[in-house]
């Protein structure tokens, strides 16, 4: 006892800020390795893209020096502009030398809109990514709980009913939907304002500072524009919102059907857990993991690839703005657009990423 | 199984119906457009710029020409009557080479500086050295960047004089002085803004210095371009406060627009569209006669097309009557020479009409009895994708067998332009007034080797013409105005007969207007449209 008792107590305390310094320590080169990777990694996306996008733009079948000068101006002239372009230099110079404006923040001009590419970017990507944020709401809000639904009452009316309508909006061309709605809720039954961003009667008397009208309006307390703005978005939201919960429905059905079909479901309900409970609580905590890939995935297309829409609809955003530019061959507005839906697309994986660990623990584990 | 509790479900349809009733009120929507306010809704994504010096798209002109004052005008109905706008007279010296200008005191630029001699000398040597793409329409009069100074020279405060290299007609010099490139900019404004010694080109292109009846508010691309009111405009006051050209790229979205009062023009309906709407009693059909052609280019690079009994066959392959009036239902006419009605010397004979039969025996007579196989870049707008339609089946009647390539403008363009297509069909509208402009492209080739500097219609589709070349040249400088108008009449015969170009009609600009607005004018090209005189009741 008394040896026991004398005997020298582990050196514990002295130990365990030595250990703690060690942890906060490799957390924190841990910390810096990750943003270094993740850094590296965007960096070598949007140096894939912008490669990709340079040579493509410059095999296009398309003259941009006509795009600039028209149809009749003269040999003279015609030079000038190539030269002043820089299309007399070799390609790997052409792009080296854009290379370097763009580390100095400097995108170029458009020769469309005659203006610097990151004034146009201010201006067209809030337009586009209040629609698409609106449309990708309303689709997870529908689509989501429809896929639930689709796939706990499987095989009955509900969910015939639901891959019926999935089937129309995955497959009815959204152009074709955009001028049903127009006809129907503006022109017939007048719920809607028509095509446009904001009614005439506010081009003078508001001015929006981020852009974003819904939130322009609501921080300046201008509740008389927001309600216009909100009629004129809610047609175009709707439409893409449908497409988007299309998507995400049949896809939450695919996955809750997997989940339902678990053993672990099973025992569930051999323990008498009620069914709502399982399918709340249970299948879609599951289901969500792979659903927040399809969610963000539906947010890039809504972002970059929402044209038609845009063109039925007025709507001056990122998707009409890159068409137009790419038709002209404006590379510098390509490119300039690219670059935005390349930082979009990292950025939105980034969150898929971090919702991934919110929701599973595997992952958490992991890393 | 699956339950949302009454509470739940009672607020989701609450929300939903608030949120649409809110949004769906008379103050959210707000049908009607103002009333000192114009409204037209128009595809405007052609705008590349706002300077005069470099506007050369349908619908900057005719910002430009709402906006801006040229120094000489011409009558809308009878375009062969001039008349001084900004300038007051002129005179021709005895070698027919110098104008000598006065200018009217009168002016005022919307900024509030006096237009002088000195604006309209800037704006023309200004355009000149800047050698953006209108600027050949100067310099085809001998004008070029290092001689335009000693050139276009002020004599006085309201005086200038204007030399050109030869005596050309001195219609066709004045006529080129209708053109927007010689739109006057406010000197003393534009020089502010100048960097690098760009004659404020960087400033100029989204902003404004004229003084037209309106002035530019503000353009934002692909969305707006709003014009105010010119106070110190020295014409009649428009009755519009302002004039908002929205961008709406989708005919249909137009007709609902202008049906529910939203907008009060719509600019861009195809002819479906404007045959639902002719029988509204809310609307109003307006129409005018263009400048512009529709035409078929056949390379004569291709061997099949360089025979003349080819070239004639196609032109018997076409069903004039049926497009104009079926498939385009009134929004062209059929015309078959080069200078579009209107025009000083404009033929408007229309020898050829669908006679597969006739067609035939020229193919024959050329060797190809059992026909031929031939592309042609189309554009792929519904107007020219509609007639190439039209054209492959009555083409198909005589066993030419027409192979559509669908292309948008910048890429049949470019392969036009690299002479490397079989056909091309195109629409042209004539730069200013004078018979040359279109004789300059159709009827004149002076080079056609690979290399040529001028690259004209004629030389796109490999048109080897030193004779034709002389005949148009002449026409130019040809100062008696009967005479003149004689040598283009014979000049359209030839080309009509012989020309590889199947030209076919006349464009007919047709606009969908609210009954209550009035004044709205169609001139013959775009800078002529006018909304200056816009009323509504």
């Amino acid at each position: 006892m008394q040896a026991r008792q004398e005997a020298p107590a582990p050196p514990q305390a002295p130990e365990r800020p030595e250990l703690e310094a060690e942890s906060a320590q490799a957390r924190a080169l841990r910390f810096v390795w990750g943003a270094g990777k993740l850094a590296f990694s965007l960096a070598l996306t949007l140096l894939g893209l912008l490669v990709v996008t340079f040579f493509i733009g410059r095999v296009v079948p398309v003259d941009p020096v006509l795009s600039i000068i028209g149809d009749r101006a003269p040999a003279s002239t015609y030079d000038r502009v190539y030269r002043e372009l820089g299309l007399d230099r070799p390609l790997v110079e052409q792009f080296w030398i854009y290379l370097k404006k763009i580390l100095t923040g400097d995108f170029g001009e458009s020769f469309l809109t005659k203006r610097p590419i990151l004034d146009d970017l201010r201006r067209v990507f809030p337009a586009t990514f209040e629609l698409a944020t609106l449309g990708l709401i309303l689709g997870v809000a529908f689509g989501a709980p429809m896929g639930v639904a689709a796939a706990a009452y499987k095989g009955s009316w509900i969910d015939q009913t639901i891959r019926v309508l999935c089937l129309v909006g995955y497959s009815a061309p959204i152009f074709w939907l955009g001028l049903m709605g127009l006809l129907i809720f503006y022109a017939n039954l007048g719920w809607v304002s028509g095509p446009g961003r904001i009614g005439i009667a506010y081009e003078f008397s508001f001015q929006p500072r981020t852009g974003i009208l819904l939130l322009d309006s609501a921080l300046q307390g201008r509740w008389d524009v927001f309600r216009n703005v909100f009629s004129h978005i809610i047609l175009p939201a709707c439409i893409l919102g449908y497409f988007s919960m299309a998507y995400i429905c049949r896809m939450t059905r695919s996955f809750m059907l997997h989940e339902l079909s678990q053993e672990y479901v099973t025992a569930a309900r051999v323990k008498g857990v009620s069914e709502a409970r399982i399918i709340w609580r249970h299948a879609l905590r599951n289901a969500a993991v792979p659903l927040i890939t399809v969610i963000g995935l539906s947010y890039i297309n809504l972002l970059e690839g929402s044209v038609l829409t845009e063109t039925i609809f007025a709507w001056p955003g990122l998707g009409q703005y890159l068409t137009n530019s790419l038709q002209n061959a404006d590379m510098n507005a390509v490119l300039g657009a690219t670059f935005v839906i390349g930082i979009a697309f990292v950025l939105i994986n980034l969150i898929s990423d971090l919702l991934y660990r919110l929701l599973d623990p595997r992952v958490r584990r992991r890393s | 199984m699956l339950h949302f509790g009454r509470r739940g479900k009672t607020w989701i349809a609450a929300a939903a119906l608030a949120a649409f009733a809110w949004s769906a009120s008379p103050s959210a929507l707000m049908a009607a457009t103002p009333p000192d306010t114009l409204v037209a809704a128009w595809s405007i994504d052609d705008v590349i710029s706002l300077d005069p010096a470099e506007v050369f798209e349908f619908t900057s002109s005719e910002i430009i020409g709402n906006t801006y004052e040229t120094l000489i005008g011409y009558e809308l109905e009878d375009v062969s009557k001039i008349f001084g706008r900004a300038a007051e007279s002129w005179t021709v010296s005895e070698d027919g080479k110098t104008f000598t200008f006065k200018m009217r005191e009168d002016r005022v630029f919307a900024s509030g500086n006096p237009m002088t001699a000195e604006d309209a000398v800037y704006s023309l040597v200004r355009a000149v050295k800047l050698d953006k793409s209108p600027a050949f329409i100067l310099g085809q009069l001998g004008f070029t960047a290092e001689n335009v100074e000693a050139k276009i020279r002020q004599t006085g405060d309201y005086a200038f004089e204007f030399e050109t290299d030869k005596a050309y007609a001195p219609t066709l010099v004045l006529y080129c002085l209708t053109a927007t490139v010689a739109a006057v900019v406010d000197k003393k404004l534009v020089e502010e803004h100048v960097a690098d010694g760009d004659y404020g080109y960087g400033w100029l292109k989204t902003n404004y210095a004229g003084s037209g009846p309106f002035s530019l508010r503000e353009w934002r691309p692909n969305e707006a371009i709003i014009l105010e009111r010119n106070p110190h405009y020295a014409g009649a006051a428009p009755a519009m406060a302002r004039a908002i050209y929205r961008h709406i790229p989708e005919p249909a979205a137009q007709r609902l627009l202008l049906e529910a009062g939203d907008v009060d023009v719509a600019r861009n309906l195809g002819p479906e569209e404007m045959a639902a709407l002719a029988s509204n009693p809310d609307i109003r059909i307006q129409e005018g006669v263009k400048g512009s052609i529709y035409y078929l280019g056949l390379n004569q690079k291709n061997p099949n097309l360089a025979k003349p009994e080819v070239r004639q066959a196609l032109k018997y392959l076409v069903d004039y009557g049926a497009i104009a009036d079926t498939l385009m239902k009134g929004r062209v006419r059929v015309h078959q020479a080069f200078l579009p009605d209107g025009f000083l010397g404009a033929l408007t004979e229309t020898p050829f009409s669908l006679d597969v039969a006739k067609a035939k025996e020229l193919l024959a007579e050329a060797g190809l009895a059992d026909g031929f196989t031939v592309t042609m870049d189309t554009r792929n707008t519904n107007e020219i994708t509609g007639m190439a339609t039209a054209i492959q089946q009555t083409f198909a009647l005589g066993g030419v067998k027409l192979e559509i390539i669908p292309g948008d403008g910048g890429q049949t363009l470019t392969k036009y332009r690299a002479r490397t297509h079989d056909i091309y069909i195109g629409r042209w509208g004539a730069d200013y007034q004078d018979p040359h402009t279109n004789a300059d492209t159709f009827a004149r080739n002076a080079d056609n080797s690979d290399e040529a500097a001028a690259k004209p219609l004629a030389w796109r589709n490999a048109w080897d013409i030193p004779e034709m070349t002389k005949e148009a040249d002449a026409a130019m400088l040809e100062s008696d105005g009967a005479k003149r108008a004689e040598m283009y009449l014979s000049l359209q015969r030839e080309h009509q007969q012989v020309s590889p170009f199947v030209i076919m009609f006349q464009e007919v600009e047709g606009i969908a207007l609210r009954a209550n607005v009035h004044g709205f004018v169609i001139g013959p090209s775009f800078n002529d449209n006018s909304i200056a005189g816009v009323t509504k009741d």
